[in-house]
């Protein structure tokens, strides 16, 4: 529980909170008086938090509510304000009101990427979990060499996500990469990994995983040695097999962990630039194409740029991720967590 | 002390310690195989560097080892100058971004103010940020700085995917802390700045640490932003400088592989030396949020 500011109590038996403002010289005496204890009680409060407070206003508030604009406008690369040589040419872009997020939610083209990305996320996370889970159940064991294994198996999450990307790309190449020159020493055809809509969607999946399950494996493991011990041997005296102890002990043990990282995990996969951006560009044509980096697309690689589109995308991804959020939250309190 | 249970196990010994050798056999062999796959593609990049370009796609492990890929890397191509770039993005964006979060985290970790839980939850949404929403608008803003290509602009860009990562990180660490050291600062006369900056703040260093290791880590590695904001041979991250290397015309594996090697060396052992404080930091401020 957070200490008080010394005379918060005093602040709450008071008078009901003042109007906003610093009433200089026109309000009554009481509210002022009210609001200068709230400045005098929280000012060191708020002066430790003002940098990060002016910090998120100006270089994240600021551009999101812009954002917000771009995607009621109709602004692309040949409208907004540019300067050619010496000459400033003013934007000349209009507010369209909501007709981008109608034409988006009514076309083909982002509802087809939309299915594509919940696919991709829904698989990256529960092969990601699974397999996490299984990792560290094996580590959390007495078992030789266990801090080796966990090493080896954290490498994924030790090296840069973008040189990863590079090295399974490098292994994917359709005409030389390892996995080929394997499968035709074996006798069999080469797979176009990269170049073929459905098989490219499962080596960008693969990929995936392969980055996320170290993370995945650290945090579970860490919510199992957290588990008392002693439950499992209460178990044990009292028969429970060996499903049972992890149905009933290591289950709910690793509830709050799990909770958290499937959260997080579903945010940062549905989001997840680097690895479609640099193993496929989104293609072969659109196929693996998530909404981030077809939004990306739409205001970095298409000519002209389509910024009012991008932004408009963007903005459908941030509700999307605040209502699941917002949903999971809820299904959590229903379930009693206190989240 | 030993009860004679049907399989006659000491109770007190670590109950998952027995196995039938069989099940150890199967649990070594899933390790090992786990091992394989998740070392496999960073040591295949490793041997790759380490053999002459025209061999580059070989399947042998070791062809004429050499280190020309190298040579050939450092002086024929921008690598340093990208490598410059990206380590003075990534060591700005950790100052800036953890000197800033610092208190921040201190603040909503000890009081209670209004406006906490509204600050709590920005931090907690901003994460959530699609690229998408802020890149436009950031590129434009930068634009019309004439920040664009330059590291100032990435680093403000940077700040931010940190300080809201910083911010909820530091705020698990300093809920690790003991009240009662605050409580000892304030009755040795000290204001709530001198206990944060005298007490508290020299003993969160290894929550510090690692957030400052995250965050560096997450610049280094960023794509989307360094692809979109920089351009030309000079100005390139490690990020886009590493693309140059593969387009849709065809690969040079041999500079890219030494490339990647050089690149993710330092990042792996910087990592797997921090790597246990950076469990106990996950769980304090990812799990207890």
């Amino acid at each position: 529980m957070a200490v008080d500011t010394p005379s918060q109590s005093v602040a709450k038996a008071g008078p009901p909170p003042p109007p906003r403002g610093r009433g200089r010289g026109t309000g009554t005496g009481k509210p002022r008086g009210a609001s200068k204890r709230s400045l005098s009680t929280h000012w060191y409060a708020w002066a430790l938090v003002a940098p990060v407070v002016v910090v998120i206003a100006v270089i994240i508030g600021y551009p999101l509510i812009r954002g917000i604009y771009l995607s009621l406008t109709n602004a692309n690369e040949r409208n907004v304000a540019r300067s050619i040589g010496v000459n400033n040419i003013p934007a000349t872009y209009e507010f369209v009101g909501l007709d981008n997020y109608a034409e988006a939610i009514s076309g083909n083209q982002f509802l087809g990427t939309l299915g594509w990305t919940v696919v991709w996320t829904v698989s990256c996370v529960a092969v990601t979990f699974g397999l996490g889970l299984a990792l560290a159940n094996i580590l959390n064991r007495r078992i030789a060499g266990r801090s080796v294994y966990r090493m080896l198996l954290i490498l994924p999450w030790a090296v840069p996500p973008f040189v990863s990307v590079f090295a399974w790309r490098f292994l994917y190449d359709e005409r030389r990469g390892m996995l080929n020159q394997i499968l035709s020493g074996a006798g069999l055809d080469a797979v176009p990994w990269l170049n073929d809509p459905t098989v490219a969607k499962l080596a960008v999946i693969a990929v995936n995983v392969w980055l996320g399950v170290p993370f995945m494996m650290v945090a579970l493991l860490g919510g199992l040695q957290s588990i008392p011990g002693e439950l499992y041997e209460a178990a044990e005296m009292d028969g429970a097999n060996a499903w049972q102890r992890f149905r009933h002990i290591t289950m709910p043990g690793l509830r709050s962990v799990s909770t958290t990282v499937l959260l997080l995990s579903t945010i940062w996969t549905f989001n997840m630039f680097p690895v479609i951006f640099l193993l496929t560009r989104g293609g072969p044509g659109e196929a693996t194409q998530i909404l981030v980096t077809q939004a990306y697309k739409f205001s970095f690689e298409i000519s002209p740029r389509d910024f009012a589109q991008s932004s408009t995308w963007g903005v459908l991804i941030l509700i999307l991720l605040m209502v699941f959020a917002a949903f999971y939250q809820r299904v959590l309190r229903k379930q009693g967590e206190v989240w | 002390m030993t009860t004679t249970t049907p399989t006659a196990r000491p109770v007190n010994a670590p109950v998952r310690g027995r196995r039938s050798p069989l099940a150890s056999a199967g649990l070594h062999l899933t390790l090992i195989v786990a091992s394989a796959i998740a070392v496999f593609p960073v040591l295949w990049v490793l041997l790759t560097s380490l053999k002459p370009a025209k061999y580059a796609t070989t399947t042998d492990f070791f062809k004429e080892t050499t280190l020309e890929n190298y040579t050939n890397l450092l002086n024929d191509t921008p690598f340093l100058s990208w490598f410059w770039n990206s380590l003075l993005v990534a060591v700005l964006t950790t100052l800036v971004g953890v000197f800033i979060s610092a208190t921040t985290g201190y603040a909503v970790s000890r009081f209670r103010f209004p406006g906490k839980r509204g600050l709590m939850w920005t931090l907690l949404i901003t994460q959530m940020f699609p690229v998408a929403v802020l890149i436009v608008p950031i590129y434009n803003i930068m634009g019309s700085l004439g920040l664009l290509n330059r590291s100032a602009g990435l680093v403000i860009t940077y700040l931010t995917i940190a300080v809201p990562f910083c911010a909820w990180m530091m705020k698990g660490f300093f809920d690790t802390i003991p009240r009662e050291i605050d409580e000892s600062g304030y009755v040795d006369g000290l204001t709530p700045f001198g206990t944060f900056w005298r007490l508290i703040l020299p003993l969160a260093k290894p929550g510090i640490a690692v957030t400052a290791f995250y965050s560096f880590i997450t610049a280094w590695g960023e794509v989307a932003y360094a692809s979109a904001f920089m351009v030309g041979d000079e100005n390139l991250t490690l990020a886009g400088g590493l693309q140059k290397f593969v387009n849709q015309y065809g690969a040079q594996w041999g500079p890219m592989s030494a490339a990647s090697v050089l690149i993710a060396v330092p990042a792996a052992l910087v990592f797997l030396f921090a790597q246990r404080h950076l469990v106990t930091g996950m769980s304090a401020g990812a799990v207890k949020g």
